[in-house]
């Protein structure tokens, strides 16, 4: 059973339409990728799941719908989002900007426990916990927004474009972390990335956006031997 | 000298009160970055509220309690009913309501309660404390509450989850959202608390300048150029800001312009402010990048 059902989504700005009728899945444990060029509504899909714009279609998680909900309820539900641009809150510190992703948690052993489990994956968060989250770096504030998510207790994670702006490094290393939270805290994934390799190596489903309507999608090995996809993503 | 410390220590008084005032109006600013030209209006209907309770023989601090908590309420109410229908408007839109509100709540209040001057209890005793000569009861009083309100507000801001989830929405309301915070309910405790703060601001000045409708007028002047000064969207700016608008204009009163011309001290300040440093002493100077 899939843990995310999104059937024939239409989303949009204004009068204008950018998602027409989309279909994504992601399995119970498992990694969706969407891939997408500039503009396709990789971001727009996202931002739809979790409420943040009008859409129309059926989102369903664990079976129940969840899309007449708005964005807290939705993240009530479990689906904690990591925006693009990482959604910091900027003026207050790297522990407080935890806490919030806390928020609707009560105070328990297991609360200690996930601060204690998201210190271990980012020890550079816990270095720099009392600073204020905006003079982080780049990284930094994208490790921070995961742990942010983290904090929910997630059954599903959003995440938007992870790799923006980081240095090669950083991707590797926080695309290892996102593995650990799929593999070990089994946190079902649903990341958008631009970087297809490092989408492919990391997804166990991948979907291919073009402009607001799924064009194809299977496995990452389906993907990687489609010549279409390897042309406009791959690089071959 | 004595003159001077007893003009300081007026000051630090009603500067108590324009602090607390400019406090309201930094919260509200803080959450929805409009500047709430009501905030005075709706101080003053909280002390017309209070005089009647200890006009029917209500004691004084139940009637405090009271008071606030119904501001509390009151204030909840005005954002869920009034202020919702217009946050997505433009600026405009938002300031014509604001002005709206302010003349509304000050035309109700003069045709329920007359525009004639009343005389407003003081809580605290006649005599001076400690038998001292420079500060009588009532402007040590007024002190003394400004500080502990901005101490409660510090740690609840601080220390409560509450207090972060307000601070989380002000500060990224789409994160705050992807946080399962309820946006709306923090907007609405945030004009809550406003009003609240509003309350005790305007019971502490009614002894001072009397009660009529139009007795906030100036004293929200004095709390803008005080949110200003301290930056209007820094909590500590505005409790600084206040204080010292307080002592600058009790001694400019004194000394250099006289009485009549007092309320240009703050006029001058606001004008200064914008001219010289937008961001205020302690806000945040914006950056902006193209």
């Amino acid at each position: 059973m899939n843990l995310l059902n999104v059937r024939n989504l239409h989303a949009s700005y204004g009068a204008i339409e950018v998602l027409h009728g989309v279909h994504v899945e992601v399995a119970k444990g498992g990694a969706t990728a969407v891939l997408g060029a500039n503009g396709a509504g990789k971001t727009t899909l996202l931002r739809a799941i979790c409420g943040q714009i009008s859409r129309r279609g059926t989102v369903e998680l664990e079976g129940e719908p969840i899309d007449k909900l708005d964005t807290a309820d939705i993240a009530r539900r479990g689906v904690a989002h990591v925006p693009q641009g990482r959604g910091t809150f900027s003026t207050l510190t790297a522990e407080e900007n935890l806490r919030l992703g806390a928020h609707t948690r009560r105070r328990s052993g297991k609360l200690e426990q996930d601060f204690a489990l998201v210190y271990e994956y980012f020890p550079r968060l816990y270095e720099r916990r009392a600073q204020q989250a905006g003079t982080l770096s780049g990284g930094e504030q994208q490790m921070l927004a995961i742990g942010r998510a983290l904090m929910l207790e997630p059954k599903l994670l959003v995440l938007d474009e992870p790799s923006f702006g980081l240095a090669p490094r950083i991707v590797q290393e926080i695309f290892g972390i996102m593995r650990k939270i799929n593999r070990e805290q089994h946190v079902s994934v649903l990341v958008v990335e631009q970087n297809a390799n490092l989408a492919l190596d990391f997804a166990d489903r991948v979907c291919v956006l073009e402009t607001g309507v799924v064009v194809t999608e299977g496995t990452p090995e389906d993907m990687r031997k489609n010549e279409d996809i390897q042309r406009a993503y791959l690089g071959y | 000298m004595e003159q001077l410390i007893h003009q300081i220590a007026a000051g630090l008084a009603t500067g108590g009160v324009y602090a607390s005032l400019a406090l309201a109006l930094v919260m509200i600013y803080q959450a929805t970055h409009h500047v709430n030209f009501a905030q005075g209006e709706l101080a003053m209907c909280s002390t017309y509220l209070a005089w009647s309770l200890i006009n029917h023989g209500v004691p004084y601090w139940i009637t405090f309690i009271v008071t606030v908590a119904l501001s509390f309420v009151a204030g909840m109410a005005i954002e869920r009913v009034v202020i919702r229908r217009v946050e997505k408007a433009s600026v405009l839109t938002v300031v014509i309501v604001f002005i709206g509100m302010q003349f509304i709540l000050n035309s109700v209040a003069g045709w329920i309660f007359g525009y004639t001057i009343q005389t407003f209890p003081s809580p605290f005793p006649e005599e001076p404390p400690f038998g001292n000569p420079y500060i009588n009861s009532h402007e040590l009083g007024i002190v003394v509450v400004t500080f502990l309100m901005v101490g409660v507000l510090a740690a609840f801001f601080r220390f409560t989850p509450v207090g972060l989830a307000l601070r989380g929405a002000a500060a990224n309301s789409e994160s705050a959202a992807l946080c399962g915070i309820r946006v709306g309910s923090m907007l609405a405790l945030g004009w809550g608390l406003a009003a609240a703060i509003g309350a005790v601001a305007g019971m502490l000045i009614a002894p001072v300048v009397y009660l009529d409708p139009n007795m906030m007028a100036g004293v929200l002047m004095y709390a803008f150029a005080a949110a200003l000064l301290g930056g209007i969207d820094s909590p500590v700016g505005a409790v600084v800001g206040g204080f010292s608008l307080g002592v600058l204009e009790n001694l400019a009163g004194a000394y250099i312009i006289g009485t009549e011309l007092k309320l240009t001290v703050a006029l001058v300040t606001i004008v200064t402010v914008l001219v010289v440093r937008p961001s205020g002493l302690f806000g945040k100077v914006l950056v902006t990048r193209v």
